[in-house]
């Protein structure tokens, strides 16, 4: 069974007079443990394919399995849950919360499981995430305390404190210069094929698509190719 | 219940995330309870000093006459009938709770006063006890006033109005002057503080007070003589006495206790013309007039369907104006502590909406990580509310601090009201629940993808 199922997925947004298409029938199914990347030119509905896969968007037509069972209709709570359980989100400008210790923004999403977790074992959980991107040192530390690379770790260990099956980043590395993008992709990496973590991976530069073992590229709504390489570094 | 701990616990620590907006935010609520809480307190005390100035006018003051004679179909009018007795006096301060204070007021017609060379006649003279001043609520300014021995010595003293010891003693002071009054000398023992005219517009210093015992024994010498007007009455009720002046006041004759009984009170050898009585506070009037009712009844006999010997009045128009004060003060309290508090209400609303479009991204963040709409719209409504409640307690310390500050440097009289405090708690965390409802509502209604974006 695919972790990620799309059959057909439209995306419609009605501008009043204009109704404008930005994703025109997309098929793509991803398999767990999957390292893939997502490009195309800015406008191209890699975003709002994202979104959709993320369940913050719903599609206007087509299905979407995730785990084998239909999401895109699913209530805003249910879908809220999924969101909560099984993905994480990283984001190109980190989005962390201000004036707050990198251990809350890591313990902060488990306040809206299913089943409320002891502050002790949040806690725990969150400290160990944190020693393993490597800011065991830090955890007191707010935003503003950090470097850009560090503040995406830490927006990196808040999207894998519910253990979810896989990993959407959007642009993770385009506010990062090219000797931490080096260290963030080559941490995707060891997350990939040590905990065999799906990540997705959407970017619009060529060498860090080149890092990923597959590469989707989006030209104006449609999958324009869709090619496995070698998965070398940059 | 755990989980709202838990929302709380968020809330304060989000928070103390911008400490100072949160301070800004709760300083409307602060001062909204605060000067609702200062405004009570400062109000319930005025409104107390009020009314115990409207009570020394007499406010509270009930009057007890004896009821109207009638002979042949023709009634003599009220106070015509000797029925009231010192002991009645006695008896309602000993067994009527509501009742504060009693005197027995005799009556003096117009009678001269002389000092040397001079006379004057009192618009009133009356013979009372020494708690006739509690009654009324009147001080002397110089000397002091007779006392219960006096009293029951028919001691030849006597207390004088401004007015009297003006015409009689001109600039000269008058504690310890003789004066005789028809022909019987009487000690000046003390002046009684200016009153100026009562509400009819008679000069209520114009006046003489002495133990009712020397006015009735040593001066009137007549011990049924009732006021102006009784003496078609005094004639025709039985059993009329005449004590020589300077006896005692023991004039009971012996009566076996089951005659006593049985046989209805037509004797009378000692009556006053009034009782004054005092009501403890203005809400207890009618009960204090029921009690005086009841008991007058029990002592002169006076079975259920037959008339009443005896008439009692009170202020009425003085006791609705005192109301009204009242009543209009606790409104213009109410009305300024409701705007206070309205508008701190809306300073939180308004702070809310603008943190709620500053956060924007952060709801959109939590949305993306699992949040549902609920989530949002439980944490902001939340912080609304630990705002308003954290303001609430402010705003009791900064109320009672102002009102202790007011008691103390403006000497203004004060009353603590622990109900303004309950009301102004929960005033403001309904406010809270109220103003927070629709920033909260819209937070949680918002995209999570276009509030991710929002920059």
């Amino acid at each position: 069974m695919n972790l990620i199922e799309l059959r057909n997925i439209t995306k419609t947004f009605d501008l009043g007079e204009v109704k404008l298409q930005v994703l025109k029938g997309i098929t793509l199914a991803v398999a767990h443990g999957e390292f893939i990347a997502l490009t195309g030119a800015s406008g191209s509905g890699k975003s709002t394919l994202m979104n959709t896969i993320g369940c913050l968007d719903r599609p206007t037509t087509g299905d979407y399995l995730l785990e084998g069972v239909e999401v895109s209709r699913q209530s805003s709570n249910a879908r809220a849950l999924i969101r909560n359980q099984k993905m994480g989100f990283v984001f190109q400008n980190f989005n962390l919360l201000a004036r707050t210790s990198a251990l809350a923004q890591v313990m902060m999403p488990l306040a809206y499981g299913e089943r409320h977790i002891q502050r002790k074992e949040a806690q725990k959980r969150a400290e160990a995430l944190l020693a393993r991107v490597g800011l065991a040192d830090r955890m007191d530390h707010t935003p503003s305390q950090l470097s850009g690379g560090q503040q995406q770790r830490v927006a990196l260990a808040r999207a894998l404190v519910n253990n979810p099956p896989f990993l959407l980043a959007d642009e993770p590395t385009g506010n990062l210069d090219s000797k931490t993008t080096v260290e963030v992709l080559e941490m995707f990496r060891q997350l990939n094929e040590k905990d065999g973590l799906t990540i997705l991976l959407v970017t619009h530069d060529p060498k860090v698509a080149a890092a990923c073992k597959r590469v989707v590229k989006m030209t104006d709504g449609l999958i324009e190719s869709d090619a496995m390489n070698g998965g070398n570094a940059p | 219940m755990m989980n709202w701990i838990r929302i709380l616990i968020a809330a304060c620590n989000a928070l103390r995330r911008n400490v100072l907006r949160s301070a800004l935010t709760t300083l409307g609520i602060v001062i909204g309870v605060g000067s609702v809480i200062a405004m009570m307190e400062v109000g319930n005390g005025s409104t107390a000093a009020v009314q115990q100035t409207i009570s020394s006018l007499g406010a509270n003051m009930l009057m007890v006459f004896p009821g109207a004679a009638a002979s042949g179909g023709i009634s003599f009018g009220s106070g015509s009938t000797m029925t009231l007795t010192p002991g009645d006096a006695e008896a309602i301060f000993k067994e009527c709770p509501s009742v504060r204070a009693v005197a027995p007021v005799v009556r003096m017609r117009t009678t001269q006063v002389v000092y040397g060379n001079r006379n004057w006649v009192p618009s009133e003279t009356s013979g009372t006890t020494e708690t006739i001043f509690d009654v009324r609520q009147w001080a002397v300014v110089s000397g002091a006033y007779f006392t219960a021995r006096d009293v029951r010595n028919a001691a030849c003293v006597c207390l004088v109005g401004q007015t009297v010891s003006q015409q009689l003693f001109g600039r000269e002071p008058a504690v310890g002057k003789q004066i005789r009054m028809q022909n019987v000398n009487l000690r000046v023992i003390g002046v009684l503080e200016k009153k100026g005219s009562n509400m009819m517009g008679r000069d209520q210093d114009d006046t003489v007070v002495l133990p009712w015992t020397t006015a009735k024994f040593r001066i009137s010498g007549n011990s049924s003589g009732g006021s102006g007007g009784s003496n078609t009455a005094a004639a025709a009720s039985a059993g009329n006495h005449k004590t020589y002046p300077g006896s005692s006041t023991g004039l009971y004759p012996a009566v076996a206790a089951t005659r006593a009984q049985n046989s209805a009170l037509s004797v009378r050898f000692v009556n006053v013309d009034q009782i004054m009585a005092s009501a403890a506070s203005a809400e207890e009037i009618p009960q204090a007039m029921e009690e005086i009712t009841n008991l007058l009844h029990e002592r002169h006999r006076i079975r259920a369907g037959e008339l009443d010997d005896f008439n009692i009045r009170d202020m009425t128009e003085v006791g609705n104006t005192m109301a009204s004060v009242t009543e209009t003060i606790t409104r213009l309290l109410m009305a300024v502590a409701a705007i206070s508090l309205v508008v701190g209400g809306v300073g939180i609303m308004n702070i809310m909406l603008v943190s709620v479009t500053e956060r924007t991204k952060e709801i959109g963040l939590r949305m993306a990580v699992g949040a549902k709409a609920g989530d949002i719209l439980r944490q902001f409504l939340a912080e609304a509310v630990v705002l308003c409640l954290f303001g609430g307690l402010m705003g009791i310390a900064l109320g009672r601090g102002c009102s202790m500050a007011v008691q103390e440097f403006l000497g203004w009289p004060v009353q603590n009201s622990v109900a303004a405090i309950v009301v102004s708690v929960a005033v403001s965390a309904g406010v809270g629940i109220l103003f927070g409802f629709y920033p909260a509502w819209k937070a949680s209604r918002l995209d999570p993808i276009e509030a991710l974006r929002y920059e």
